[in-house]
Formats: structure tokens, sequence, C-alpha cells
């Protein structure tokens, strides 16, 4: 029950003292101080816990002996620990301990303290956050932890940011000559960064001085450097849009494209995708949680093997008795989703299913100054392969070449030996496959429900309309303009507003290019 | 009797029966309704009456979709959406006869506007509260919208499923857009809480059987026009453009012209069926525009049998019946049930019940009668 935080790991140690500790709750200011100058300069592994906790408000004295402890917040409950010593034989009740206290003389002495400690750690990703909290609490006095930092700082990203904390030390502090603080402004505004923008409007200066205009056209040069940063985070947004709308249409890029058949059963090959994710997760874990990691790996084949198979069983049974009329291939689909919906909210319910993501898809990265997620960024990746590979396929195999051939004249294929049902069948389950597989990847930002596919089926008939049927480069092209088109339009309009407009668009753009922005060429567009 | 000389051989014993059956329905429910006492056995609760009224708007609304998708070859995805605005053009005008006695008792603005500080009406709102000027706003919306939806897509000869999937798109659109507060249509909520129409509240029973009258008699003409339609000769023209669009276009017919003509008329009833709609379920709001009711709509005339006329409106009723009993009793079973009408009528009745039945009588005759 007791587990104190990273105290549980803490050895004793010769470098901390308990009466040091003993001295930060001590009245007189000057010893405490020395005493956080003291601990600071220990080399103790756990000096910078205490010193965060008593910054943080965390560090409190024992009635009983006064011996100092640090306390944790687990689960709601504030959970004590000597940092010397580690966890504590028996709980402590709130009542037992007093808060120490810090005035405003000592936390800067702390902030310097802790920065510098951080600054020593070994993990980059540390030293990156304390650079960026002197950023964001400039503070002259740190001026000389930082360059003793610079001299030896070996990460290029935390010497830079390092930089500009310097610069932001020295623009902060009047007491700094003008043409240091002018050189600062200068290293502020070349950092570019929202960090760097708060710092300068919150310089002291005198209006009307020349610095005051250094400052205002940094910081306009910073709303540049911003407002474009904005525009490639929409553009990202867009392409990861697009790569979303990309795995969805490309299976009925197949069905609908190749084939001609109006498939309004698509989406729910894409939602029992996501649901076997589900399943296949689910077993997975119960055997063992490190399976579970690579769960969504093993869901991919069993995805497409499930829904290629229900697809082949839909062609067999229905489609293949209405291929002459398309309108009625429309409404049968339709009826199927309908039951397939129906199918699984009587097994699961309908309500939404939670599909784990694995931990080496969780998490971001930083480029420039926008983040990007893992888990995006691998649909994006996992959308291009799986489009490279399906053209693979339609292009270099066997199979390929029969579907292209009974697409092109479906007469002179069966005369040539075609068997061109089965052809039929095949692709069918093809496309439902593939469906299934981006399933698979959507279940890791979709709600997993029953009603999963239906979001999903009007974008993707406007992403093979627009791009032109039978086409998969123009799938790629239609989704990637939908997507980055509502993502540039919607920080102005709004997401619903966006929505509608393109719409309107895609239904103008059809008056004028019925046959999409790629039209199939030749006898088989008729 | 000018009517009388323009119909004399164009209608089948099937019309003449339906029209009877309307016109029966108009005068035998309401009485039916309003007579006997609520204990008789021949009595038909006011509840009852309106979900016989809601039966008869879908019908008017199947009707309008079978003029296009049986005649002319347009598989409309989207009707829902004229059906749907018809329905706000009625129930904006409800809206403003509320006068006052709303939650928030402000004398002009709607509930929804005070909850949302805004200080005047909008100008679309403005003339709403004229009743004929609200009518003419029931079937302007719709066919306007239609005109220029036809105008855009036949011209540019977009046909077959892109023109379904366009259509779909489109009250896909106006779904979402709808649901949005500051559109001023109520957003999500839609419009609701009305209280009277032409000075008669709404829940009195007389107002009840009316509107079933209404429904009946609006059904019967509408039913009427489109027959005058399909068996003159623009119907001969139109059910060319079914078949054989460009051979039609090869021998001079503009065919764009007549697909917009009957489409945009079409988008009118759906409009009306809307606004009769709307006074007798006391409700509307964006979910009206889902594709999903407007494909529905599509199967009812699937199911009635297309390109009959009376398909769409037997279609209808023979659906919602179903749903009522079925929503009712095994609620789980509907989508189902609804979803296997849909592929066993396109796998095993491609002309749907009364086409199946008509052909089993007319071979039982041994004639080629019907």
């Amino acid at each position: 029950m007791l587990c104190g935080g990273a105290a549980t790991a803490a050895v004793p140690d010769a470098g901390l003292t308990s009466e040091q500790l003993e001295q930060l709750g001590e009245r007189n200011l000057r010893v405490v101080e020395t005493a956080v100058a003291d601990i600071a300069a220990s080399g103790s592994p756990v000096a910078l816990e205490v010193l965060q906790a008593l910054q943080d408000g965390r560090l409190y004295r024992r009635q009983a002996d006064g011996v100092t402890l640090v306390a944790t917040r687990v689960g709601g409950v504030l959970v004590y620990s000597d940092p010397l010593i580690g966890t504590l034989g028996e709980p402590l009740a709130d009542a037992d301990v007093t808060l120490i206290r810090v005035s405003n003389r000592i936390r800067r002495a702390l902030s310097a303290a802790i920065a510098s400690l951080s600054l020593d750690s070994e993990d980059p990703a540390v030293r990156l956050a304390a650079a960026r909290q002197f950023i964001d609490s400039p503070d002259s006095d740190l001026l000389e932890a930082i360059e003793t930092a610079l001299v030896d700082e070996p990460d290029g990203r935390v010497r830079n940011e390092l930089e500009v904390a310097r610069a932001a030390a020295i623009a902060s502090d009047p007491g700094q000559s003008e043409e240091a603080r002018r050189e600062a402004v200068d290293r502020l505004a070349e950092a570019g960064s929202s960090r760097a923008r708060r710092v300068l409007l919150g310089m002291f200066i005198e209006e009307g001085s020349e610095l005051d205009a250094r400052r205002d056209a940094a910081v306009e040069v910073i709303d540049r450097n911003l407002a474009r940063w904005q525009q490639i985070q929409n553009l990202w947004h867009g392409v990861s849009l697009g790569s979303v709308l990309l795995l969805a249409a490309m299976g009925l890029a197949i069905t609908f494209g190749v084939m001609g058949v109006i498939n309004m059963a698509h989406g729910e090959m894409i939602m029992i995708g996501a649901y076997t994710t589900f399943v296949v997760q689910g077993i997975l874990r119960g055997i063992s949680p490190a399976l579970a990691e690579v769960s969504l790996l093993i869901a991919l084949p069993v995805a497409f093997l499930v829904a290629g198979l229900i697809g082949v069983f839909i062609e067999r049974t229905v489609i293949r008795r209405l291929y002459s009329r398309p309108l009625e291939t429309l409404l049968a689909t339709w009826g199927i989703s309908l039951i397939l919906q129906q199918l699984v909210r009587t097994f699961f319910g309908a309500s939404n299913q939670r599909v784990e993501t694995p931990s080496w898809l969780s998490g971001s990265m930083e480029f420039g100054q926008i983040m990007i997620t893992y888990n995006r960024l691998a649909i994006l990746i996992f959308a291009l392969v799986m489009l490279a590979a399906v053209i693979l396929l339609l292009k270099k195999t066997p199979l390929g070449l029969h579907i292209r051939a009974v697409t092109q004249n479906r007469k002179m294929a069966e005369s040539m030996g075609i068997r061109s049902d089965r052809v039929d069948m095949l692709t069918f389950g093809l496309g439902s496959g593939i469906a299934g597989v981006a399933g698979v990847a959507l279940s890791q930002i979709a709600n997993v429900s029953p009603n999963l596919g239906q979001g999903y089926i009007i974008d993707s008939f406007m992403v093979i309309v627009f791009g032109g049927v039978g086409n998969l480069f123009g799938t790629l092209v239609g989704a990637m303009t939908l997507g980055i088109t509502t993502q540039l339009v919607e920080p102005t309009l709004g997401a619903v507003a966006a929505k509608v407009l393109i719409l309107v668009f895609i239904i103008i753009f059809i008056q004028f290019r019925p046959r999409g922005l790629f039209p199939q060429k030749g006898r088989a567009a008729e | 009797m000018i009517t009388a000389r323009l119909l004399s051989g164009r209608m089948t014993a099937w019309d003449v029966a339906f029209l009877l059956l309307l016109l029966a329905l108009a005068l035998v429910v309401p009485l039916l309704n309003l007579v006997p006492g609520s204990d008789s056995s021949f009595h038909v609760s006011s509840y009852m009456v309106s979900v016989l009224g809601k039966y008869l708007c879908y019908a008017l609304l199947a009707l309008a979709i079978d003029l296009v998708w049986g005649y002319c070859g347009i598989l409309s995805l989207g009707h829902g959406a004229f059906f749907a605005l018809g329905g706000y053009a009625m129930g904006m005008h409800l809206m403003r006869n509320i006068d006052g006695r709303g939650v928030y008792g402000h004398p002009v603005l709607p509930d929804f506007m005070v909850f949302l500080n805004w200080d005047e009406l909008p100008w679309y709102w403005l003339g709403f509260d004229l009743f004929p000027f609200a009518m003419l706003m029931v079937v302007l919306v719709p066919g306007a919208l239609a005109f220029l939806l036809g105008w855009f897509a036949f011209r540019s000869r977009v046909t077959g499923v892109y023109l379904s999937i366009v259509t779909q798109a489109m009250t896909f659109a106006l779904m979402l857009a709808f649901f949005q507060n500051d559109l001023g249509f109520g957003g999500s909520d839609g419009l609701t809480d009305f209280r009277d129409l032409l000075g008669v509240s709404l829940t009195a029973d007389g107002m009840r059987s009316s509107l079933f009258a209404a429904s009946a008699i609006i059904l019967a003409l509408a039913y009427l026009a489109c027959r005058l339609i399909v068996s003159s000769k623009l119907g001969r023209v139109l059910v060319g453009v079914r078949d054989a669009e460009a051979r039609l276009r090869f021998l001079g017919y503009r065919a764009e012209r007549f697909k917009l003509a009957v489409w945009t008329f079409s988008a009118m009833l759906a409009g009306i069926a809307g606004a009769l709609y709307v006074p007798q379920v006391g409700i509307i709001n964006p979910g009206e525009f889902a594709p999903a009711k407007s494909i529905e709509a599509v199967v009812w005339v699937a199911v009635g049998g297309r390109g009959f006329l009376v398909g769409g409106p037997i279609g209808a009723v023979v659906v919602n019946a179903f749903k009522t009993f079925f929503t009712g009793n095994f609620a789980d079973y509907w989508l189902f049930f609804l979803g296997g009408l849909f592929v066993f009528v396109t796998l095993f009745l491609p002309q749907g019940l009364f086409g199946w039945a008509r052909d089993r009588l007319s071979s039982r005759k041994g004639g080629d009668g019907g």
C-alpha cells in the first residue's frame, strides 16, 4: 500500500544529512538558504526530489520527532516517505505532520538550485524540460547556472533551448546593459516559439525606448513564425485526415471503383475490422499481457480474413444476382449494413468498446512548433503502405491481371478463359478485406461502436467520386485533397461548416467533372 | 368536367379503387373518432388518428419518390431533405403561432432564440406568421433546392448512382447544418412545443381528425396529378428517359428539361408531405435529414412496387405498420427485419408487392387484365 514515489528506491547516502533536511524547516531564512545550497551541492540522488517537494509544497515535518518527510499524492491520498530511508513502516495521518512553507526569497534560491540540478540530469528530456522552465520563469540569478550547463551540453536541442533561456534571463533583467538586452531580444525572436513570445511580452521596458521598438518587431517576427507553423500544423492534420479517408475509401475503390458495385455495407466492413481488433486483443491479453502489445499486428490478417470472408459470402448470396441492376445493389447492401450493425449490437452491445493503444503507438514527437502523435503518424504510413500493396497486387499478380481484364471487358476476358464470376467473388472479398484491415487501424482513433461504419461511408464515396472511379491514384489524390481542404478551412469556419462546405463543393464539382479528377478513358468509361 | 374528360381512359380500376379508399378514409376515420364514445368498439382513438395521418404523409412522400424513380429512373436518396424542409417551413409557422405562450413568454421570439440571447427574429423567419406565406414556402423552398440541384446535375448528365450519391450528400450536408444552433432553426432539438394552427389547438380532437382528412384528400389530389403526368405525353417521354436516355436525346428531346420539371414537382410533393407530417407528430428536428430516413423511404417504394404510383403509398403504409408493430413488441429485431426486407425485395420482388399481386391475379384469370 505504501509506495512513496521515487523515494522508495532511495538508499541512505553520505551526501545528505538529516540535519540539512531539518534546517529546511527553520525560521531563519539565512539558515534555510544555506541548507538549500548545501543540499543542491551534496550530489545526493534524492536532492532534486527534496528541493522539488519543498517548492511544490509537499515537504512536511513529522511533529513527533521533527524528521523531514516528502509527501506524494497517490490516488488522492498523501503518502509520506523519509527521503533518507525510503517508505515509512506505517502510514501517517495528515494531522501528525506540518507543512514546511517557503518564503519568496527561498523560492528564488530553490528554483535556481532545482534548475541547475535538473541540468545535471542524465536524461536529455529532463534537461530540456529544465531549460524550458528557465524560459518560462526567466531569472538573471540563474544565468550562471545556464552558462555552466551550456559549456558541456551535448544535445543540440537542449543547447538551443538553453541559449534561449539565457536570452530570456538577460532580456527580462532591467539591470542588464541595453546592448545585451537588445541582443537577447533578437535571440528570442530567432527562437520563434510562443514561449519566447511570452518572455518578450513580460519584459520590463521603458515605453517608447529603442528597446521597446525592437521588442515589438521581435514579437511580430514570432507571430509570423507561429502563424506559419499553425499552417503547417493544419496541413499535418489535413494529411492525417486524408490518410484516414484513404484507408476508409481504399476498399471501396476496389468494390465500387473496379467492380462498379455500390456497396453501402462498406462502412460495416470497417466496423467489423475494428471489432475483430477488440476481440483479438481481448483473447491475447487473456493469454499474456506481452502479447497484447502486438495484438494490432496479429489483428491485421485476422480482420482481413473475417471481413473478406463476409464479403465473399455477401457477393455469393446477394450481389451476384444484381450485377445488371446497380441501383438495386445499393438498396440490398444498405439492408445488409443494417443487419450487420444490429448483429454487432446484439452481441457486443450498443456502447463503445475500448481498444487499447500499444505503448509503441502512444505518445508524440515534437517537430518545430508542432506536435505529431505516433498513432496518427502510424496510420499515415500504414495507409500509404496499403495503397502501394494494393496497386502492386492489381498490377503485378495474376489475380490483379484477371481483375483488370474483367473490369475492362468482361466478355473478352471470359473468352480468354478467365472465370469471371470467380474473379468477381475474389475482388469483392479483397475490397471487403481491405476495409477490415482499415478498421484495425481506425480502431486506434475512432470510437469502436456499431455505428462506426456510418461515419465513413459518405466520406468514402465522396473520395472515390472526387478522385475518379477505378483509379487508385485518384483515390489517393482525392483523399488528401479532401482531408487537407477540410483542415485548412476548419479553423476559420468551424468543423461542421467546413464539412458542409466540402460536400457542397463536391456536389458542384461533380457537375463539371462528372467522372472525377482522373476519369477512366476508353471503352470502359461508358 | 374538364378533369373528367382529361381522366377518361387514363385511369385504371386500381386508381379508382385507391382514390375511393382515400376518400372513404377521409370521411370514416374522423367520424369514428368524433362520434362514438371512447368505450365503443367502433371508436378510433385520437392517437390512432395521428398514427394513421402519419402513414398518409409517408405515403405522399413515397408517391413523390415513385414518380421520379419509377417513371424517370432517378433514384433519389435525398427526398427526406425535401420532406424535412417542408416540415421546417410548417414548423416555423407553428412556432410563430405560439404567440408568447412559450416557457420564456417572449411575444415574438421562439423559446430557443430567447435561450440563445437573440434580440430579434432573423430575416428568414419574417412572414412565417402568415399562413398563406408559410404554405407557399412549404412548396417553394424544397422546389427551389430541387430545381437548383437538378439544373446543375441533369445539365451535366450526372445520372445513375452518381446522382443518388449527390442527393445523399445533399441531405447529409443539410443535416449537419441544421444541427447547428446558430443557423436559427433550433439546433438538435428542432422545433416543437407547438400550440395551435389557424387558431385551433393542435391537441383538440377535431383538429387531429381535420389534419387526417386533409392528409387523405391532399394525397388523393397529388395522386391524381401524378396520374395525369404519367399518362400524358410528358409521362411517355419520362419513361423514355428512364429506359433509354441517350436514344431519346438523339431523337431531339431535351431530356434534362423533362427530368428537371418532374424532379422539382416531386420535391414539392415531398415538402407538402413534410408540412402535413409536422403538426400531426408535434415536432421536427434535424434527424429527419438523416440519410437513413431517405433511404428507408426508397425502400417503401421498392416494397410496394415502383412504377405503378399506387405502389409507393402501399409500401409506405405496409412497412410503417410493420415498424409500429416491431418497435412496440420486438424493438431489437426491427433492424434485422428492415434489413432483410431490403435484401428480399430487391432479390425476389423486383416489382414490389403490388406488381407481384397484380401478376398473380392476371395469371389466375389467364388473360392480360389488370
